[in-house]
């Protein structure tokens, strides 16, 4: 082997030592990126306790970050719309640490058609109170139906109620039907 | 008639569903893949049973997590006891949550409003 190939070869792997660093200096503790399943789900979560566990979380903040995780992978696994090309249902979903409270951040794929639900769905409920978010969260408990993928429409309430924070969102154009949906919460520290 | 009888996993809660021993409960967590399917055994079952039901129906929740997809179920199975209750049988609904758990506890009293049923809050400890 030449010394160039060896240069080459090391060069290359020079990206893992800046994705550790990026981590390190945003303090991710966990990224996962690819097609989210319930296995998947069931992997992360059993791994973001045991991280939880080990850092010594105190239970109450363990189970908010539980109950927000679950709620949005889930909520890509049902509503994360195929792409069918190189992006092709891929999802991103990040645990990260921000002086000690904890951000989720997700993005997947959607149809461009969807978006102006979504935003309206967000920015309905970040403008409201913790009763406003009971209220609905009952209402919509009691009247709605199963959607087809099993959604129960709660998802989005459930998160605003448990974090008390508003969510930061975005899209991003992906081709002329798709575009990549991002969301982030903060989950405080008691 | 038969019992219901699952075993809890990590994304499935225990069920018991034992008319012989007088025993129905619903515990730990539930976050299925799919809500609907899993929780339908447990819907058929109370429908078979509501015919004949025991005297005494006293059902146990004992959550330690549900997702959203679940709360609609569980309320499903909860207005299955509300209308055996509606039919003048003796029902109660037993929920209980952990001590330091504000979550589940609100989750009750929740349901508690919505449904019209013989409602019991209780803690219990680990």
């Amino acid at each position: 082997m030449s010394d160039t190939e060896v240069n080459t070869e090391l060069e290359s792997l020079d990206f893992i030592y800046d994705v550790h660093q990026t981590m390190r200096n945003k303090e991710l503790n966990l990224v996962y990126e690819g097609q989210i399943t319930q296995e998947i789900t069931k992997s992360v979560l059993a791994m973001a306790e045991r991280n939880m566990d080990t850092s010594g979380e105190e239970t109450s903040v363990k189970k908010k970050v539980f109950n927000v995780m679950v709620e949005c992978l889930q909520n890509i696994c049902k509503h994360s719309d195929e792409v069918n090309d190189e992006h092709s249902a891929s999802a991103i979903f990040i645990i990260g640490r921000e002086k000690g409270s904890y951000i989720i951040s997700t993005g997947n794929p959607v149809l461009k058609g969807k978006i102006t639900d979504i935003e309206t769905k967000l920015s309905d409920i970040n403008k409201m109170d913790v009763g406003d978010l009971k209220t609905l969260y009952k209402s919509t408990l009691k009247n709605n139906k199963l959607s087809e993928k099993g959604g129960a429409g709660l998802g989005f309430i459930d998160i605003a109620r448990r974090t008390g924070n508003k969510f930061t969102y975005d899209f991003s154009e992906i081709n002329d039907q798709y575009s990549f949906f991002t969301l982030q919460v903060k989950i405080n520290k008691d | 008639m038969d019992k219901l009888n699952l075993e809890g996993t990590e994304d499935t809660p225990t069920i018991v569903l034992d008319s012989e021993n007088n025993h129905f409960e619903i515990s730990g967590r539930s976050l299925p893949e799919d809500s609907a399917e899993f929780y339908q055994p447990v819907l058929d079952w109370l429908n078979i049973y509501a015919a004949n039901p025991n005297p005494q129906t006293h059902f146990t929740f004992k959550m330690d997590y549900f997702n959203t997809a679940s709360s609609k179920l569980l309320l499903d199975v909860l207005s299955k006891l509300e209308d055996l209750n509606g039919d003048g049988h003796d029902v109660k609904v037993l929920w209980f949550y952990q001590e330091d758990d504000p979550d589940m506890e609100d989750a009750g009293e929740e349901y508690q409003d919505l449904i019209e049923v013989p409602f019991e809050l209780k803690t219990f400890s680990v």
